[in-house]
């Protein structure tokens, strides 16, 4: 079991879409293109919200 | 507290609205009404017929450009209220400049990208400055479906966070200015609890 993993193998792990959301790690944004380098360790806080077009 | 004193307290802070379409033209307008001292408005759009069925527009202002039809409806509300219109398009780089001066910024945008972008850039290079976003609010009904949460102390959300705007599932009055009126009263939240 991996203790830590990258924001990227999170999201295809949860199977969730790649469709426009914001990722926050310890209070953090995360860029899109930082989704394969970032890395989520055990104990890290992780807030998500869903983008959805229309406004 | 009585309406006086939150008006008098509201009038000092200065509040960011990214799109004045649906969401930011009720907003704004909200905010107007408690007596916000300052809005600053950003839109590059020309009102259009369909835009009446939820934005806060009127007949006789299709035509007009949003940005300058919406001050003359806040003036009309309530001549206290300082609007500073910008017409133009956001992007990562007038972003900080437009909004310099904002206590908490209200994201009221069109596209999933454009929202990425905002909340992206704000957070970023406006550490510390509240968003405020909208996100999910397409067709009729599932009021309840409808909320506001907070991410963290710089980030909140309201809508459903799930309905996506279609031909088949526009956006329409109701429910988006629950969610647009949402954003205002998280804003004044806020801001009744600054100093």
């Amino acid at each position: 079991m991996k203790e830590s993993i990258s924001v990227y193998e999170m999201l295809i792990l949860k199977k969730f879409s790649f469709k426009m959301r914001i990722i926050k790690i310890n209070g953090a944004l995360i860029s899109k293109e930082k989704y394969d380098t970032t890395i989520i360790y055990d104990g890290d806080d992780v807030q998500m919200l869903y983008l959805m077009s229309g406004g | 507290m009585r309406f006086s004193e939150i008006k008098t307290h509201l009038s000092k802070f200065r509040v960011g609205i990214a799109g004045a379409g649906g969401l930011g033209s009720n907003c704004a307008v909200a905010l107007a009404r408690c007596g916000v001292g300052s809005l600053v408005i950003v839109d590059f759009d020309v009102i259009e017929e369909p835009n009446l069925n939820r934005q806060y527009y009127f007949t006789d202002q299709i035509g007009m450009m949003k940005t300058v039809a919406l001050k003359e409806n806040i003036a009309r509300i309530n001549h206290d209220v300082n609007v500073i219109i910008h017409q133009k398009k956001l992007d990562r780089i007038n972003i900080t400049e437009i909004f310099s001066d904002c206590n908490i910024i209200v994201e009221a945008l069109d596209s999933a990208v454009m929202k990425e972008m905002l909340i992206e850039t704000v957070q970023i290079k406006m550490p510390g400055i509240p968003v405020v976003v909208g996100s999910g609010m397409a067709g009729w009904g599932k009021t309840n479906d409808i909320i506001s949460r907070k991410v963290d102390e710089t980030l909140y959300v309201c809508g459903d966070e799930y309905s996506e705007v279609s031909d088949n599932l526009p956006p329409i009055a109701p429910r988006v200015a629950i969610v647009a009126n949402m954003q205002a009263n998280v804003v004044v939240g806020l801001l009744m609890n600054t100093k």
